[in-house]
């Protein structure tokens, strides 16, 4: 795979939100060779490389305001809350205002470049979904999947600074399934030591590799892009292709069951996938990545069996 | 003693002469449903079903989940139907031109046999064979294992962007203007077109594609509708919910055996704006006067429903 040079920065430093979840470890990896990175999240960095700043505050406090002002002239915004067993309005007011606050320091430092992390989550799995959604469908995700609301609003939300900050590169990427070691619900659900599928639906799947979407952020960060872009994967294959590809053992579960099943077990906190989340084996909820293909210049490296098998890989990266 | 010497020779009876008998007797019953399937696949659909498949391998596979290994497992049913049970007559299917095409038929027959029988056609006796790509309700996408079925038999959600996906990929799509109204008429309005949906000739334009209107005939008769009943179909959630009397007969779930003919159109060609919601309208009405056209030729040539 070829390294992705990220262009324009002029020697500035890219600030990562976030930076210590699994996919910010790795975009950080991907950049420190290339310009310096300062990391910002609650969480502590272990295993930091010695030349990554690390600031371990809160996106919305005051401290986290100088960092901002660090020589910073991008900012990569993955630090999305999403645990599905927290407090959601807890969640809910840390995620909506951690954005409000990201664009004010952004504002006020004169950064030019951002790039918020969202998901093609936020068309949501529908009957009625066209096969391939571009960059213009609604956002109805948050419908049936209240839980997913924190996201389809942080997507919004940073879709309104396109005009409130016209001078700002802002940069929304919606990526498909991610896959590998990242602790997201699609890898989480590949990972299952038995996967259960819902009796009788096979709807197509896409996904892709956490480091294809590392090289997606970093195209982002040219000063020419802008805009909101889907970013997928290899071509799409039924769901039963891509267990069998993993060689996963399966149960087909009729839908009604495994509805009230997933509920009460996720009341009892047994798993931590929400029920509507069942939707995204059932309904098709793909993305037409033209878009980042033709402007970003972006394709995938990966192709469906070195994605897939991603999620069995050591976690030895942390 | 004499009871071993018994189980001797029955053991010695049942290898060496009965076994063989029941060898014999299935290896018939087996040669005899390869001669049937033989007959109903015809000799060359292993070559049909290359073609197909070598399709979809070059294209790297289809986006929307047809896998023709799912065609191999469905056709014999589906010859079935279309040879020994409908005995379907073909006219003119060599009229279908090569690349994107639509084709506009008359729907009916309370459940979409004519969409199945029609794919038949292009399948068994189209040079080279097709797959069609039926628009189907989104509400089938809903359906346990229906939805999986459709999906891998290369039907799709019938949403205009599938539709302009599809024709972009050179793909033959097969539109029902009518829609649901067409396809759950009651009897007596069997062969009367009903209103069509201008969606496929916005498409038609934008897409350059030319359109071909196929007539369906003995689709109308298969199940004898008294009506629709509305409290129904609110009451299960269906869209529609036909009085089919034949239903509660034992065998009456099975359509009746009527005599399919499709006849195919000449290919029409269009131009204009697909905005211009009068030209539009203009044009869908020329189509659907193709449509009726067919329909009345082929119902006056018709002697019988049943054969």
């Amino acid at each position: 795979m070829a390294p992705v040079s990220v262009r324009g920065l002029d020697g500035g430093a890219v600030l990562v939100t976030g930076i210590c979840g699994r996919l910010g470890k790795r975009l950080a990896r991907a950049l420190h060779r290339q310009c310096r990175v300062i990391g910002l999240d609650r969480r502590p960095f272990h295993d930091r490389p010695a030349d990554i700043e690390h600031h371990q505050v809160d996106l919305r406090s005051v401290r986290a305001r100088e960092v901002f002002g660090d020589g910073v002239s991008a900012v990569v915004h993955l630090g999305v809350d999403h645990d599905p067993h927290a407090d959601s309005a807890e969640h809910h007011t840390s995620n909506v205002t951690g954005v409000q606050k990201l664009f004010e320091h952004v504002e006020h430092f004169g950064i030019k470049k951002v790039v918020m992390l969202s998901s093609a989550n936020v068309y949501g799995p529908r009957p009625d979904n066209p096969q391939f959604l571009n960059e213009d469908a609604p956002l109805l995700g948050a419908g049936p999947f209240s839980q997913i609301r924190d996201l389809v609003e942080l997507d919004m939300g940073s879709q309104a600074y396109f005009w409130r900050l016209p001078e700002v590169a802002t940069v929304i990427l919606r990526p498909a399934h991610i896959l590998g070691t990242v602790r997201n619900a699609p890898s989480n659900y590949l990972r299952l030591a038995v996967v259960p599928t819902l009796l009788g639906f096979d709807p197509m799947i896409q996904a892709v590799h956490q480091d294809d979407v590392v090289r997606a952020i970093m195209l982002a960060l040219a000063p020419s892009a802008r805009g909101v872009y889907n970013v997928a994967g290899p071509a799409p294959v039924p769901l039963s292709r891509v267990l069998e590809l993993l060689e996963r053992a399966t149960v087909a579960v009729p839908h009604t069951v495994a509805r009230l099943g997933v509920e009460r077990l996720f009341r009892l906190r047994v798993t931590s996938f929400p029920a509507p989340e069942l939707d995204f084996i059932r309904y098709v909820c793909m993305i037409d990545d033209a878009r980042a293909r033709r402007d970003l210049g972006y394709a995938p490296a990966h192709g469906l069996v070195s994605t897939l098998c991603a999620v069995d890989e050591e976690r030895w990266l942390g | 003693m004499a009871q071993k010497t018994a189980l001797a020779r029955f053991t010695e009876v049942a290898y060496g002469r009965g076994l063989p008998m029941l060898r014999r007797v299935l290896d018939g019953a087996q040669r005899a449903a390869d001669e049937v399937s033989e007959r109903l696949l015809g000799p060359d659909f292993e070559q049909r079903f290359r073609v197909l498949a070598d399709r979809y391998e070059r294209l790297g596979g289809d986006p929307f989940g047809f896998n023709p290994e799912a065609v191999r497992s469905a056709a014999l049913a589906s010859a079935f139907f279309h040879r020994a049970y409908f005995r379907t007559d073909v006219y003119d299917v060599d009229r279908v031109p090569e690349g994107r095409v639509m084709l506009v038929a008359n729907h009916s027959g309370q459940i979409p046999i004519d969409a199945a029988i029609i794919g038949c056609a292009l399948f068994f006796d189209a040079n080279p064979p097709r797959i069609t790509r039926a628009m189907v309700d989104k509400w089938t996408a809903t359906l346990p294992f229906v939805s999986k079925f459709f999906s891998r038999m290369g039907q799709v959600v019938g949403l205009p962007e599938n539709a302009r996906r599809l024709l972009n990929m050179e793909e033959l799509l097969l539109v029902f203007p009518e829609g649901m109204r067409g396809v759950s008429k009651p009897f007596e309005e069997r062969y009367q077109l009903q209103e069509f949906g201008r969606g496929f000739m916005r498409l038609a334009l934008e897409t350059k594609t030319p359109i071909v209107p196929v007539g369906v005939i003995g689709a109308e008769e298969q199940y004898l509708s008294l009506g629709r009943a509305s409290w129904a179909a609110r009451a299960f959630g269906l869209p529609v919910f036909p009085l089919i009397p034949q239903m509660l007969l034992p065998g009456g779930q099975l359509p009746l055996p009527t005599k399919y003919r499709l006849f195919f159109g000449e290919p029409l060609y269009f131009e204009g704006d697909p905005d211009d919601a009068n030209g539009v309208a203009d044009k869908v009405y020329l189509v659907r006067e193709a449509v009726a056209h067919i329909l009345r030729r082929g119902l006056a040539q018709r002697r019988s429903i049943f054969l």
